[in-house]
């Protein structure tokens, strides 16, 4: 199992010297970087008692003190407690990870049926102003960036709707400056004419930003979390609104309170302990369930993927197995929820997992910016812009419907309403 | 329509022989027509937001022509929601009848009482044969009976769940007391659970997980509609005096009482 830490830094020759110079400050003197738990003037504050439930349960769990005697109990339970779902996640389990595969089997088949969801992932834009290390978008990596225009937004939708997709993820870079609130809400307007079911992946943003983007149309907001471990935080995230570690952990409330339908979590796996960033992204759903039960929940679960110019980064401890066991673990304790697994997991474990736990995943996936025509197409479209990082599994939608259904699975396009 | 049956359920004028009404969202499409058939269901569910699709493999496309459609409302928090599914589901050309679901849990997906009413209040203003799915309390099913419900349908334990009739005193009482078809739906998980619903009394049962979490799908809902039947059959027999656990005293304790 590879534990090595993952080599982030790299250098772009045309970085002027005192943007080099900045940028080694920032990587290599903690004290030029900004507190993260300092709000930027603008960022709303919320009353929540989430994030401080979550984070001590967290800091509290010793995966190491769990059993195959916790284990046992935990899957002898009919229903999952947290004291289960923390021995579930620990290295105990490990050896039970077959009879957690079938017990997850069951609990996703009476909740989701045999149904699988699809949907594809649309980037409009790769400008970011953030500087997190193992992220390709990140503003200091030399890529290629762009920004589509209504023009090119609508233009991709056509491609992607006529291929048969009624669900669009619309995803941009951090910018607020180049991609505003007011750009978005353009995408997620042209969205609703080509879409049954708009969501969003972009920054995190104020209440009545998220109101707004909900009157465009968008019903579904993720945010990923990266790590909840603010100590591995603030080593990752250097520069920009994001290193704003609360700020982020709220964007799902403030999302729900601004009218919203579902929301979706995730730590990035390989960042930090694993074991503590699954308890945390899980409970983080949990309490969060509880003070606002009408909503829609979805778990992700993302490892870390090479970037252009830098190959090496890799999911480290977390491999195939582990991802398995913690998606397993995720459905047992929360069998309500929505499992997305994305294009980063190779075809074989996305069949695999559909069959057990998955119960969303994408299909005719590109991750850089105004190429569908060309990978839909074979055609020359002109300017594009860079991936955010590679991806494993590049089947057509097409081919992911036929292929779910040979795993015996019903692919669906659409089980929703904008109301 | 078919000939008068002497023991048919009516639902808004319309008569059914079938007292098993099948769900349709769990399980895979070309299994539907098998699971109609093989069920004798003359009424299937189907979720409004499931059927507001393109073109592209419509679930709609895929149910037996002959079968009463009963859209969803699934998905609607509020009254209001269930209102605006249940037209848009006429407007995709289903039919009047609606199954009024609101929930404000996605945990547990139990109903909201207190919202439901309202829908079915309006709803049933507008023309719609509505059957409102809710949790079994009786002043409730009374508020339905009087907004204009066409059925009432309790339901058994949590959806999804196949424990059976949990709630079976309280649906009981909904038998006995209201003057509608009651239609026991969610959480029957076996076709012995759904014979027992069916000698209480109730005049139908609606079942899906049980369904599509079985082996054989078509086999299981042919099992459904053959318990289904027996329950009904036993229901209008009156059930035979089952003795309570203990003998009875010999010498009956009102002997001594001489006219």
């Amino acid at each position: 199992m590879n534990t090595d830490e993952n080599d982030f830094l790299i250098d772009s020759g045309k970085l002027s010297a005192a943007a080099l110079a900045k940028k080694h400050r920032l990587e290599h003197d903690p004290s030029c970087r900004r507190d993260p738990m300092e709000y930027f003037p603008e960022m709303e504050q919320i009353d929540s008692d989430v994030r401080e439930r979550v984070i001590t349960a967290m800091d509290d769990y010793d995966e190491s003190r769990y059993t195959a005697v916790d284990v046992r109990r935990a899957l002898d339970h009919e229903h999952c407690s947290i004291e289960d779902f923390k021995a579930l996640l620990s290295t105990a389990a490990a050896p039970f990870l077959e009879e957690m595969a079938q017990r997850a089997r069951s609990e996703t088949s009476r909740h989701f049926g045999n149904t699988v969801y699809l949907f594809t992932p649309l980037y409009i834009a790769n400008y970011c102003e953030n500087y997190c290390v193992y992220c390709g978008f990140n503003c200091y990596n030399d890529i290629d960036r762009l920004q589509l225009t209504p023009e090119g937004i609508a233009h991709e939708m056509k491609v992607i709707a006529d291929s048969g997709m009624e669900e669009i993820l619309i995803l941009t870079g951090e910018s607020r400056t180049k991609s505003d609130v007011e750009y978005i809400g353009t995408a997620c307007k042209l969205a609703r004419k080509y879409f049954k079911n708009v969501g969003l992946e972009v920054y995190p943003m104020n209440t009545d930003d998220y109101r707004y983007l909900h009157e465009c149309g968008a019903d579904y907001v993720t945010v990923f979390q990266e790590t909840y471990d603010l100590k591995k935080y603030e080593t990752l995230h250097l520069l920009g609104h994001k290193r704003v570690w609360p700020y982020r952990f709220e964007a799902q409330e403030r999302a729900l309170r601004a009218g919203m339908r579902g929301v979706g979590f995730s730590a990035l796996l390989g960042l930090s302990d694993y074991h503590k960033d699954a308890l945390a992204t899980a409970l983080h759903v949990y309490y969060l369930q509880r003070r606002y039960p009408q909503a829609e929940f979805s778990l992700s679960c993302p490892r870390l993927r090479p970037i252009i110019n830098n190959e090496k980064i890799n999911p480290r401890d977390v491999s195939e197995r582990v991802l398995c066991q913690i998606l397993c673990a995720y459905r047992i304790f929360l069998p309500y929820v929505g499992i997305t697994v994305s294009s980063r997991e190779t075809a074989k474990f996305r069949n695999g997992i559909a069959r057990i736990c998955a119960t969303k995943i994408s299909a005719g996936v590109s991750t850089g910016i105004g190429d569908h025509e060309e990978k839909y197409t074979g055609q020359e479209t002109g300017e594009t812009g860079d991936a955010q990082f590679e991806i494993a599994d590049t089947r057509s939608i097409a081919n992911m419907y036929g292929d779910m259904a040979s795993e015996g699975l019903q692919p669906v396009l659409n089980d929703y309403l904008y109301v | 329509m078919a000939q008068k049956n002497e023991d048919s359920l009516v639902i808004g004028g319309h008569e059914f022989t079938s007292r098993f009404i099948l769900g349709s969202g769990k399980y895979s499409l070309e299994l539907i027509k098998a699971a109609v058939e093989d069920a004798g269901a003359q009424m299937v569910t189907v979720a409004v937001r499931r059927a507001n699709t393109k073109e592209h493999e419509n679930i709609l496309d895929y149910i037996p022509s002959g079968v009463t459609l009963l859209p969803n409302t699934s998905g609607a928090r509020t009254a209001d929601e269930a209102v605006r599914i249940a037209r848009l589901a006429r407007e995709l050309g289903c039919g009047d009848f609606v199954k009024i679901e609101i929930m404000r849990d996605t945990k547990y997906l139990l109903p909201d009482n207190a919202e439901t009413i309202k829908a079915t209040e309006q709803l049933a203003k507008e023309g719609f044969i509505v059957m409102p799915y809710m949790y079994p309390d009786l002043n409730v099913a009374r508020d339905l009976a009087s907004a204009g419900a066409a059925a009432v349908m309790p339901l058994a334990a949590p959806i999804g769940s196949n424990k059976g009739l949990v709630t079976k005193e309280f649906i009981q009482i909904l038998i006995d007391e209201i003057d509608l078809p009651i239609i026991v739906d969610a959480g029957i998980g076996s076709p012995a659970q759904a014979c027992e619903a069916m000698q209480m009394g109730a005049a139908a049962v609606m079942a899906n997980t049980a369904l599509a979490t079985a082996g054989n799908l078509p086999l299981m809902a042919s099992a459904f509609r053959d318990a289904i039947a027996a329950g009904r059959k036993a229901y209008r027999a009156g059930l035979g005096r089952v003795l309570r656990r203990g003998a009875e005293a010999s010498d009956p304790l009102t002997g001594f009482l001489h006219d």
